[in-house]
C-alpha cells in the first residue's frame, strides 16, 4: 500500500515502529549535529576535569606538598592521600560515566546532544535500555581515544605507530561517514541510533468558524470544480493559507481559478481559497472513510 | 465517485476538525507533560500526570492512527506525528531509577549474562592458559624474551637470574607501606581501562581481545617462570592468586565480552547482522559493568590486602575463596526467578 505520498521525505527521514504498532517517521542526526555534541561534551568534560582538579588542589593546600604526602605520615599525609584517590576516582568516573550518568537519564542526551537538539533511542522502536546505554558508551572511548596512547608508546617518530593510529581512526572515527543510518560502532553494538529531537507547535484548525451553516461558505463549489486536485494539493494550499502571504494567495488563486474556470473571486481571495480548501478537504475526507484517497491531481478518484 | 452534496459538505466539512478539537485538551495536556520530562524538571510534575502519562501516549498515539486514516490537515499531523515520537521517547526511555537496574542486575541479570557467554569464557580460558605456557617457555628458551614481555621499567628487581632474596623482598614485607589507597586507585583506574579497551576490541571480530589476553598472560608466565627458577614458584602463586584471581576473572570476562561481540558480528546465524551484534552487544554491556566492580574488588585486595596478609597460604586461602565465591556466584547463583 502506497501511503502517505504526498509528504516529502528527505534522505535522513525513516520510519519506527512503535511497540504499540504506531509507525513513526523520525529523523536521523545529521552528522553535523553529532558531531557539534562531542565537541562541546568533550569541552565540558575538560572543563570538569580541570574545575575538579583545581578545586581538590586547593583543598590540599597546593600541589606541592602531594609530593610528600605519598611517602608522608601521619593525619595531613592520610588526608591527601585521600584527595589523591579522590581525583583519580573522579578522573575515571569523568571519563567513563559522563556520558552513561547523561544518556541514563530521561532526555537520553548528554548536555552537548541537547544543545545540539538530538537525542538517542532504540533502532528497533522498543525500549532504550541501560544495557544499551552502556554499550555504546564503552565503544566510545576506544573509538577516540585509542590512537593517542598508542602512538605515545610508541613514540612520535614511529611511522608505523602513525599509520596504524590513521588506520584506527579511518575504521572507526568515519565509521558513521559509511553507513545511512550515521551509526557509530558503539551503535552497531548497542542497537541504538541518534535522532533529532522533533519540535512542532499545534497550529489553529483550518475550519472552525462562528458563522452559521447557512452563511459558512461565501464561495460554493461543484463537484467537478473540486474533483482536479487531490491530496499534494490541498496540503500545499494548507500551507499557503497558514503562511498567508499576499502574493503567493494572489497567485495560488490565479492557478486555481483557471483551472477550474471561475473568476468570481476577485477582492477576496483569501475567502475564495479557504473556501475551496474546506470544501476540496470534505471531499478527499469523505473519499477516505470510503477508501478511496487521490494522492494528486494526475491520479484518478 | 458520487457528488458529495452541499448539505454532506456542510455536516462533514469539519469531521475531521471536529475530532480534533475534541482531543486537543488531552494532547496539549501530554505535550505539557513531555516539555517538563525534556527540560529535565522532573519534580515539577506531579503524580498525578506521570500516572497518566503511558494512557496520554496511548490516547495520542490512537488519535494518529485515526487522523492518518480520516484527516488531511498536514499541520495536525505533522504536530501528532512529532508529539507522539517525544512521548515515544519519555515513554520508552531508559528507566529513570539506577538503582532498581542495579538490583536486577546483581540479583541475577549479571550471572545470567555471564552464562550467556560461557563459551566464550571457555574459548579466553584456553587462551590465557596458552599465552601463560607461552610466556614461560619463551623465557625458559631465552631469559631475553622476559623484557620483551614486561618491558624493562615494569620488571624493575624481578629480572630473570634476581637472586632469590631481591625476588622474596618483592612479594613479602610491604606490610609497613603506606600509600596503599593510591596505589589501588591507580591499578583499579588502569585495570578497567585495559578491560574496556578488551571489550571494545571485540568489535574487530574479537581477534585483539584474544591478543591482548595471550600478552597480559605471556607476561604473567614470564614472571612465574622466574620465580620458579629462585624457588618461589608457590610464594608467587600466592602473591598473584590475593588479588590475581578476581583480577584475572575479570580480564577474562571482558576478553570473552568481546569476542562474544566479535562471534556475534563474523557468525551471526540466522538473525540480520545488526540485530545479533546489538544482542550480543547488550550482553556483553552487562558483563562489563561487572567487570569494572570486579576490578574495584581487585585493587583493594591488590592495594590493600596483599600487603597486609604477607603469609602464602594465607594469600592462597583468600585468593582461592575470592574464585569460588565468584564461580558460584556466576554459574550456581540464579537469581530470582522470572525474569
Amino acid at each position: 500500500m502506497k501511503r502517505r505520498v504526498n509528504r516529502a521525505r528527505t534522505s535522513k527521514q525513516r520510519v519506527l515502529v512503535t511497540p504499540e504498532g504506531i509507525t513513526l517517521p523520525v529523523t536521523v542526526a545529521g552528522r553535523g549535529a553529532r558531531v557539534g555534541a562531542l565537541i562541546l561534551d568533550l569541552l565540558i568534560i575538560v572543563m570538569l576535569i580541570i574545575g575538579t582538579s583545581i578545586a581538590l588542589m586547593q583543598i590540599a593546600g597546593g600541589a606541592a606538598q602531594i609530593a610528600q604526602a605519598v611517602d608522608g605520615k601521619g593525619a595531613g599525609a592520610q588526608a591527601l592521600q585521600f584527595l589523591i584517590v579522590v581525583w583519580i576516582v573522579a578522573m575515571f568516573l569523568f571519563r567513563n560515566a559522563y556520558f552513561l550518568y547523561f544518556e541514563l537519564g530521561p532526555r537520553g542526551a548528554t548536555p552537548g546532544k541537547r544543545m545540539t537538539g538530538i537525542r538517542i533511542a532504540a533502532r528497533d522502536g522498543g525500549r532504550l535500555t541501560a544495557e544499551m546505554v552502556i554499550a555504546r558508551n564503552l565503544l566510545r572511548d576506544i573509538e577516540m581515544f585509542l590512537p593517542i596512547p598508542l602512538i605515545a608508546m610508541a613514540g612520535p617518530d614511529n611511522g608505523m605507530a602513525w599509520l596504524a593510529a590513521a588506520g584506527w581512526l579511518a575504521i572507526f572515527l568515519l565509521f558513521p561517514l559509511f553507513n545511512r543510518d550515521a551509526l557509530r560502532a558503539g551503535d552497531v553494538i548497542a542497537g541504538s541510533w541518534v535522532l533529532e529531537r522533533p519540535k512542532q507547535k499545534l497550529e489553529a484548525a483550518m475550519t472552525t468558524s462562528e458563522a452559521p451553516v447557512a452563511e459558512r461558505f461565501q464561495f460554493r463549489f461543484e463537484d467537478h470544480e473540486l474533483a482536479v486536485y487531490g491530496e499534494f494539493e490541498l496540503q500545499a494550499l494548507e500551507r499557503v493559507l497558514r503562511e498567508d502571504r499576499t502574493d503567493a494567495v494572489e497567485t495560488v488563486y490565479q492557478t486555481i481559478a483557471e483551472k477550474i474556470g471561475r473568476n468570481d473571486g476577485w477582492g477576496a481571495e483569501r475567502r475564495f481559497l479557504s473556501d475551496y480548501y474546506t470544501q476540496l478537504r470534505a471531499r478527499l475526507e469523505a473519499g477516505m472513510r470510503m477508501g478511496r484517497r487521490k494522492a494528486d491531481k494526475h491520479s484518478g478518484g | 465517485m458520487n457528488a458529495i452534496s452541499n448539505a454532506a459538505i456542510e455536516s462533514a466539512a469539519l469531521r475531521s476538525d471536529r475530532f480534533r478539537l475534541e482531543r486537543e485538551a488531552d494532547w496539549q495536556r501530554l505535550e505539557n507533560i513531555v516539555v517538563r520530562m525534556e527540560k529535565g524538571r522532573l519534580r515539577g510534575i506531579s503524580d498525578e500526570d506521570l500516572l497518566a502519562l503511558p494512557g496520554l501516549y496511548r490516547t495520542v498515539a490512537s488519535s494518529l492512527s485515526i487522523a492518518r486514516e480520516t484527516s488531511l490537515d498536514a499541520a495536525t499531523l505533522g504536530y501528532l506525528e512529532s508529539l507522539v515520537q517525544r512521548a515515544w521517547f519519555v515513554v520508552y526511555g531508559p528507566r529513570s531509577s539506577l538503582w532498581e537496574w542495579l538490583r536486577g542486575f546483581l540479583g541475577g541479570g549479571w550471572s545470567r549474562a555471564v552464562r550467556g557467554i560461557g563459551f566464550e569464557i571457555g574459548i579466553a580460558l584456553l587462551v590465557m592458559v596458552a599465552g601463560a605456557v607461552v610466556g614461560w617457555l619463551l623465557v625458559s628458551h631465552d631469559p631475553e624474551w622476559y623484557f620483551a614481555l614486561m618491558g624493562r621499567e615494569m620488571a624493575g628487581e624481578r629480572v630473570p637470574g634476581a637472586s632469590a632474596e631481591a625476588l622474596r623482598g618483592t612479594i613479602f614485607g610491604n606490610t609497613e607501606k603506606t600509600g596503599m589507597s593510591i596505589f589501588a586507585a591507580q591499578l583499579f583506574s588502569n585495570n578497567a581501562q585495559v578491560s574496556i579497551l578488551a571489550f571494545a576490541l571485540g568489535f574487530a571480530l574479537g581477534i585483539p581481545s584474544l591478543l591482548l589476553l595471550v600478552h597480559n598472560l605471556a607476561g604473567l608466565g614470564a614472571m612465574g617462570w622466574v620465580y620458579w627458577k629462585a624457588g618461589l614458584l608457590l610464594d608467587f602463586a600466592g602473591w598473584i592468586s590475593i588479588h590475581g584471581t578476581t583480577e584475572l576473572f575479570a580480564i577474562l570476562l571482558s576478553g570473552a565480552a568481546g569476542l562474544h561481540v566479535g562471534r556475534a558480528i563474523a557468525f551471526p546465524g540466522n538473525r540480520p547482522v545488526l540485530t545479533a551484534t546489538a544482542e550480543a552487544g547488550r550482553r556483553a554491556a552487562v558483563v562489563m559493568v561487572g567487570v569494572v566492580l570486579m576490578l574495584v574488588v581487585a585493587a583493594l585486595l591488590e592495594g590493600f590486602a596483599r600487603q597486609l596478609v604477607d603469609q602464602t597460604p594465607a594469600r592462597l586461602a583468600v585468593g582461592g575463596f575470592m574464585l569460588l565465591a565468584w564461580s558460584a556466584y556466576f554459574f550456581a547463583y540464579r537469581g530470582r526467578a522470572g525474569r
